[in-house]
């Protein structure tokens, strides 16, 4: 009897469920699910979440519900419940690249329309309709690219990777250890700042080539708080750096206060790692001509002599120092 | 004679384990202790190691603690900095002018955070008997969201004048400041000791607690008593980590501490079940960490090999420290000292005893 008092309870609960699902669609508003990474996983993810509900917000004619999580079976349970409640549109950021399969197919079979951002998923291309993603590779060209035409007589860098084997390091130490093949560049220390990115193992790296008496003149890190690092170990060993100094140094990811350096001159340049696909995904929406397959986000890189306060108030991350505060 | 070298036997293994690593590098260039002075600053491989050490030497300390009497370990170390820090930067970041007395302030203000949080942990661990790496998950996994809302969902940025200097030099004052601040800290935990039988408490309810409590010690006060030590501890670790760091990173400060603080203890020849300890060894031990990820810089390892080798060399350390080996060694030696009783050179002589101290840690 109590059994069966339950299910008409949850039948009840369910169909009033369906019925608001219902009256919401009258509404006229779009109807976008968004599986998201929490964003107290990086400043990127911060600007990337409040992107997302910026973008599809009530008043840019979106009703849209986001899921913050990092565990990918949560991801996928959340995915399922946005096909469950017949969104339009499905926006993934994977927490693991495999195992979504079957949630992309069911998707596919009830004719919504899913975009991957940021993080591409491995499985076969006509499961999702396009992915928006930071091409790391083309990150690390530019980034080389700048490097080489510093017009330095020999380079010789110090490489700081970060967490071994993610894609972001994979691709931005692939330009770089293609031009030392080429004989472009010379690399003379190669470290990492570990899973976590990090400021003191990279102030090591750069620390452990001062004490080995490595004559260097650019430092690559592969992130602004690990560039970071190791320009405090450049400052505590008294050697100069940024304008006018002997060694060069470049991170990645366009926080402010590293984009703050490079206005002061303190450092030379940051490569960008944009976070906020949400506007261009919206577009591709409002438009109706949604390209398929992935499409690579165009990038920017700033110098001491290209950047400007426009430029880190739209582009930057994270909290903004202020006009000439150096981050040290 | 004999009494001093029992006095320091336990400090033979974390001793001898510096040695070789600093003899490797010594190897590696003959310039490892070489000291330059740099814009007013003691600069080479050794300030640069007292320096990068001193967040783990501190936490180690009260890791040791809590280990001793808990006879568990609290894995939310790494976080309740990250926490107590936050406090700091908020406070300082909200007073608008930067001074001495907001830095003074807003340090005592995260230091009372670090004792909540270490009240935490320790109500759970000693009134609940939850096992202490249970009770401080909580804060591990939930900690660094904690963290992340006080920051205003930012990485706040620290640039004032006070707090590089806290993170780099005072000007006029030769030594890094970090390096003086762990320094005071030692010297604070062992006027603590000197003054207190804390000591002897520790020791008797990490032996047995109810053995102490038969004898008028309350087990629950000392394992509170030292998670609050703990919480001090996080606290002055994560006031030197962001102002190295010039802006505070909930996610990534401090991140996976433990892991070298858990070990820092064990390289200092503490048993992880609690008991007799040694916060000499700790400090040691943490000091040796730093030494050997430095080594593995210095042996240009490639990136992705280092963490291997690093877990290679902590195996090796480990086994040779192992009671089994240590005891076979003794074994073996006594087999020498039987048969040969007359031939003994000075130098076998002087290896007996070192190994005989050895020994003795294992007794």
């Amino acid at each position: 009897m109590k059994n069966t008092l339950c299910i008409l309870m949850v039948l009840v609960l369910l169909g009033t469920g369906a019925l608001f699902a219902a009256g919401q669609q009258e509404t006229g508003l779009t109807k976008v699910g968004i599986v998201n990474l929490p964003p107290e996983e990086s400043g990127y993810r911060q600007a990337n979440v409040e992107d997302m509900n910026s973008v599809f917000s009530k008043a840019n004619g979106y009703d849209s519900k986001q899921t913050n999580t990092g565990d990918n079976s949560e991801q996928i349970a959340a995915a399922k419940g946005y096909i469950r409640d017949g969104v339009d549109y499905l926006l993934i950021s994977a927490a693991n690249a495999t195992g979504w399969d079957d949630t992309l197919k069911s998707a596919k079979d009830a004719g919504i329309k899913v975009i991957l951002f940021d993080r591409a998923i491995d499985t076969a291309p006509s499961n999702y309709q396009a992915a928006l993603l930071s091409d790391m590779a083309f990150e690390g060209k530019k980034a080389v690219e700048w490097v080489l035409s510093l017009g330095l007589d020999k380079i010789n860098l110090i490489l700081i990777r970060g967490q071994m084997g993610s894609a972001a390091e994979i691709g931005r130490s692939a330009a770089v250890l293609d031009a030392a093949k080429a004989g472009k560049l010379n690399i003379v220390a190669d470290g990492t700042g570990g899973d976590s990115w990090s400021l003191e193992e990279a102030r090591k790296v750069v620390e452990a080539a001062i004490a080995a008496g490595k004559d260097f003149n650019v430092i690559y890190a592969q992130n602004d708080g690990m560039a970071q690092g190791a320009v405090q170990a450049l400052e505590a060993a008294g050697i100069s750096h940024g304008k006018n100094g002997k060694v060069k140094v470049i991170g990645f990811d366009f926080n402010r206060f590293a984009l703050r350096n490079v206005q002061a001159g303190y450092w030379d340049a940051d490569m960008q790692c944009n976070p906020r696909q949400a506007a261009e995904i919206s577009r591709w929406i409002k438009s109706g001509n949604i390209p398929s397959g992935t499409i690579y986000q165009d990038e920017l890189l700033l110098t001491t002599d290209t950047i400007t306060d426009e430029d880190i108030q739209n582009w930057g991350i994270n909290a903004d120092p202020g006009k000439g505060v150096i981050t040290r | 004679m004999r009494t001093m070298k029992r006095s320091f036997s336990h400090l033979v293994l974390p001793i001898s384990i510096l040695l070789l690593l600093i003899i490797i590098n010594l190897i590696k260039g003959a310039d490892y202790f070489s000291i330059t002075v740099v814009n007013g600053a003691f600069y080479g491989n050794i300030p640069n190691i007292l320096f990068g050490a001193s967040e783990l030497v501190i936490l180690s300390i009260g890791m040791t603690l809590v280990t001793a009497a808990s006879r568990g370990q609290d894995i939310s170390i790494g976080e309740s900095a990250t926490i107590s820090s936050a406090v700091f930067v908020l406070f300082v970041l909200q007073a608008g002018e930067v001074t001495l007395l907001v830095i003074v302030v807003g340090f005592l203000l995260s230091c009372v955070v670090g004792l909540a949080l270490g009240a935490f942990n320790g109500i759970l661990v000693s009134v609940f008997k939850v096992q202490p790496m249970i009770a401080s998950l909580i804060l591990f996994t939930g900690g660094r969201s904690i963290a992340f809302m006080i920051d205003g969902k930012l990485s706040p940025i620290l640039a004032n004048d006070i707090s590089n200097q806290i993170g780099t030099v005072i000007p006029g004052i030769p030594i890094q400041t970090p390096i003086i601040l762990t320094v005071v800290f030692i010297v604070c935990i062992a006027m603590l000791f000197k003054t207190t039988n804390l000591r002897l408490y520790v020791e008797t309810v990490g032996i047995n607690p109810n053995a102490a409590r038969l004898n008028g010690i309350n087990p629950k006060k000392i394992i509170f008593l030292t998670f609050l030590i703990m919480g001090f501890c996080t606290a002055v670790a994560g006031f030197i980590a962001v102002n190295k760091a010039g802006r505070h990173d909930s996610v990534n400060l401090l991140k996976l501490i433990m892991m070298d603080a858990i070990l820092a203890v064990a390289i200092g020849g503490n048993p992880l079940i609690g008991g007799k300890f040694s916060i000499t060894g700790s400090i040691i031990g943490a000091y040796t960490i730093e030494v050997l990820n430095r080594t593995l810089l210095r042996l240009e390892i490639e990136p992705a090999m280092i963490k291997v080798f690093k877990a290679v060399f902590i195996i090796m350390l480990m086994i040779i420290a192992s009671p089994v080996v240590r005891a076979s060694i003794r074994k073996a030696l006594d087999r020498v000292r039987t048969k040969n009783p007359t031939k003994g050179s000075a130098a076998m002589v002087s290896m007996v005893s070192t190994m005989d101290m050895i020994g003795e840690k294992g007794e």
